[in-house]
């Protein structure tokens, strides 16, 4: 049963992708993806165990999309705070690496933390060391940076804690 | 549908801004870790306007333009934290050349991640 399951979620990734590549359909194109999608999934190939800790219950699917839109919100947010360090004659960067907690545990969630974090400007994930992520920030806040480092952290956490348990 | 053209010609227009803003963010910034900040970031803003806006513009792109999407989100945080890690490993500090500043700091200290890496390659 939980081989069936995680082959399941393989191939929904795998389906998703091709439906997505080929966006106007056409029969012919559909089933050939669906074949090769089902061929990958049965044989006993490494990798399928990756999508595994995907979650398929509606709470699940329901936090992922609005993980995104935060996610795309953030993004806008840190991406016209940088870009005005930039334009700003005296360039005021304050730049360091700092550590933060995670209280995810899995493997993916952990992985798209760092992701989510990398993918907006102004942070980047520099090395991850079990629960600890070393971050590189364009300005640590004088006042208080290791609350203003967890917050960082804390506002994709809360969404990804439900998605990847 | 002329209008969604227009609509989308000006929300491209709006994304190579930031991408034009990445590219002076690296002339600017003083150290590598900050270069990489502006120029590797500001691309993810800067393609997904790009792409939406040429998604109004050719509506029957949308497809393969989402797939784009994805796969730049995906990879860019990758490849540049492969870039910082690699670049704090060979011991360049993140700190500012003559910074007084008692809270920045390193916390990853460049001798403690090397010795690990030598263990990790083992």
């Amino acid at each position: 049963m939980e081989a069936f399951a995680y082959r399941l979620k393989a191939f929904l990734v795998l389906a998703g992708v091709w439906l997505i590549l080929i966006y106007p359909f056409s029969l012919q194109e559909l089933y050939t993806g669906i074949a090769i999608s089902l061929l990958l999934v049965i044989l006993p190939l490494p990798g399928n165990r990756v999508f595994a800790e995907i979650g398929l219950a509606p709470k699940r699917v329901f936090f992922a999309v609005v993980y995104v839109l935060v996610l795309i919100i953030e993004i806008f947010r840190a991406n016209i705070d940088v870009a005005l360090r930039v334009v700003k004659p005296v360039l005021p960067i304050k730049p360091g690496i700092v550590k933060v907690q995670t209280r995810l545990k899995t493997k993916l969630g952990r992985l798209a933390l760092a992701n989510s974090i990398t993918l907006t400007p102004g942070t980047i994930t520099v090395e991850i060391k079990g629960d600890e992520l070393y971050i590189h920030w364009i300005y640590i806040d004088a006042e208080d940076a290791d609350t203003a480092t967890q917050k960082i952290v804390s506002q994709f956490e809360k969404y990804l804690e439900v998605i990847f348990g | 549908m002329e209008i969604l053209a227009i609509i989308g010609a000006f929300v491209s227009l709006a994304g190579s801004l930031f991408l034009l803003l990445a590219a002076i963010g690296i002339f600017r910034m003083p150290d590598t870790y900050n270069r990489m900040q502006t120029g590797t970031k500001a691309t993810t803003l800067g393609s997904l306007l790009f792409f939406v806006g040429i998604g109004m513009a050719n509506p029957s792109w949308w497809g393969k333009l989402l797939a784009l999407t994805i796969f730049i989100f995906i990879t860019n945080p990758l490849s540049s934290h492969v870039l910082a890690r690699a670049l704090h490993f060979i011991g360049k500090s993140p700190l500012l050349k003559g910074s007084k500043d008692p809270d920045v700091r390193d916390d990853l200290e460049a001798v403690e991640s090397l010795e690990t890496k030598e263990g990790d390659l083992v």
